[in-house]
């Protein structure tokens, strides 16, 4: 049993430690290390289209994940003052938002948008005052919005799974006691639920962050890190790769062990 | 008086859902109806849509049915391949191992499902590509071997990329099991191995179905791994998707291909719960 325990551990880890090995590695070869050298990350950091790569994901990431973590946020308290058959009503959705595969959400996502924007921009282009009206397209805005869906149901169910669990006395105590609703939220509710609306939003930037497929349909002309890393797979694999490879994965990983610690803290205060 | 607040009280209900209610609305719902609008129509001689009333699209599936194919028994295969690793692992975290290592132990488990899919795919990429272990056997004397662009390849990266989201709903169900059931058991003098199929396995099925279940949802919409390791020689629903909307344009055909995929995955999880419905109470599952 042991033996088997230790190579599931082994199988799950091994890939990622040789990507990282190899993106030290200062020859180019994938199973031979030559020597030690920190050269293709010095070429990673120096690629110009890498860094607009990464600096998109990062402005996506930020945005899509912070307006999830603050409609997601009200959403799961809003539902909370509603009726049973309006509630089970969003509950689908959200659920939906998150079973409907990646692909489907990018290929809808594309299609509404190229409809939506061939109707309004004559219409813009009608109305706008001077020469140049402004052209809706595809990019920063249609990627934030199509990770925001699946990330607001992310934070929502986080949220709605923590207030389930809050104590309704303290909030009638403090209703008793003549603080105001938006006193009581502030003292007494947001305290309680704030570590998950962290972990709610660092699972999100995460998510957000490390898509692919969302964003390879409804990018339009900008490029995220993860588009970027594909495109340039498919040229060949380097150890430049490696290299951004390893760098993705401790960015990703500070966030996860954040947001664990986050939720961690969480169950042990009940 | 009264009226006014319960007025009030309707008010900041309806502002603290609505941008949420109108993300939903603006994208998931719309987009949904676009393509099943989109589905109905027909090919526009230079590509993308033309509006019409057919179902021509979806009498044309069969052309794709080599996706539809492959999808279909890679996801069930794969999901029961990560099974019948993870169950032994969620077995021993919840049941053998000592607590004081179990937090670490499945933390190790999680960490990975929250890192870069692409980059996680990307090692086995690099690891069965020309210059990973065929050139390693090559040395050992063992030459022209192939192990990327195959099937086994795919359902190897399905297997590591999906393993963590197997093990975690199992473990959660074998550490909730009672444990004095157990104890019980032995104290009648059963033997452990009829303890194990006469309580503990009944006792986790549905944290096996919930991990089957969610293994094969997702796998039923993956294209990053059968893109990168099967080279385009393994065809699943997502790689025929993107070709269709990316390259050859034809949308109203992708669209109801879209629509189906949905509704295939709609399938699967109302079976899924229905069985899962009929083991037990629903659990929670904690994906952090």
């Amino acid at each position: 049993m042991r033996t088997l325990v230790t190579a599931v551990y082994l199988f799950l880890y091994a890939p990622i430690a040789l990507v990282v090995l190899f993106s030290f590695n200062s020859g180019r070869s994938a199973s031979e290390f030559v020597g030690f050298s920190t050269q293709w990350y010095g070429k990673a950091l120096s690629n110009t289209f890498l860094m607009e790569a990464l600096q998109t994901s990062v402005i996506v990431a930020f945005t899509s994940a912070a307006l999830a973590a603050i409609f997601g946020t009200m959403a799961a308290i809003g539902l909370e003052r509603v009726g049973g058959r309006t509630r089970a009503v969003f509950d689908g959705l959200f659920a939906a938002a998150i079973v409907v595969p990646g692909v489907v959400i990018g290929i809808a996502t594309l299609v509404a948008l190229v409809q939506v924007f061939s109707f309004l921009n004559p219409a813009l282009a009608a109305l706008w005052p001077s020469e140049t009206p402004p052209k809706l397209g595809l990019g920063y805005g249609s990627i934030i919005a199509a990770h925001g869906l699946f990330t607001m149901a992310l934070v929502t169910m986080i949220v709605k799974a923590r207030i389930a669990s809050l104590g309704r006395d303290i909030v009638e105590a403090s209703n008793d006691l003549y603080a105001t609703p938006l006193t009581t939220f502030h003292q007494i509710v947001l305290p309680q639920i704030r570590p998950s609306i962290l972990a709610g939003f660092l699972l999100a930037f995460t998510f957000s962050f490390d898509d692919f497929i969302i964003a390879f349909f409804v990018a339009g002309s900008n490029t995220t890190l993860p588009i970027y890393i594909f495109a340039s797979i498919r040229r060949g694999v380097t150890p430049e790769i490696n290299a951004v490879a390893t760098m993705v994965l401790i960015a990703s990983l500070i966030m996860i062990l954040i947001a664990r610690f986050l939720m961690r803290e969480k169950k042990t205060a009940n | 008086m009264a009226l006014a607040a319960a007025t009030k009280r309707k008010m900041v209900t309806a502002a603290l859902i609505g941008p949420a209610a109108l993300w939903l609305f603006v994208f998931l719902v719309l987009p949904f109806i676009a393509i099943l609008v989109f589905s109905v129509g027909e090919r526009a001689p230079a590509g993308g849509y033309q509006p019409a009333f057919t179902f021509e699209q979806f009498a044309n599936l069969g052309a794709r049915a080599s996706a539809f194919v492959n999808t279909l028994t890679l996801a069930p295969i794969g999901a029961v391949a990560c099974l019948l690793i993870a169950y032994p692992l969620a077995y021993y975290l919840a049941v053998k191992v000592d607590p004081r290592h179990r937090l670490l132990l499945v933390s190790l488990v999680v960490v990975p499902f929250w890192t870069s899919m692409l980059v996680r795919t990307y090692a086995w990429m690099y690891l069965l590509g020309a210059r990973g272990i065929p050139h390693v056997l090559e040395l050992l004397g063992i030459e022209n071997v192939r192990l990327l662009n195959t099937p086994g390849a795919v359902l190897l990266g399905i297997v590591y990329g999906y393993l963590p989201l197997m093990i975690l709903p199992i473990f959660v169900s074998l550490e909730k099991l009672d444990r004095r059931l157990l104890e019980a058991s032995a104290d009648l003098g059963a033997k452990p191995i009829s303890t194990f199929f006469g309580i503990t396995l009944p006792l986790s099925l549905p944290g096996v179905m919930t991990g089957v279940a969610l293994v094969t949802i997702l796998l039923l919409g993956e294209y990053l791994i059968p893109q990168l390791l099967g080279g385009g020689k393994v065809f699943f629903i997502g790689n025929a998707l993107v070709d269709l909307f990316l390259q050859s344009r034809n949308w109203p055909f992708g669209s109801a291909i879209a629509v189906t995929l949905v509704f295939v995955v709609v399938i699967v999880l109302l079976v899924a719960m229905r069985i899962a419905w009929r083991f037990a109470g629903t659990r929670q599952v904690d994906l952090v």
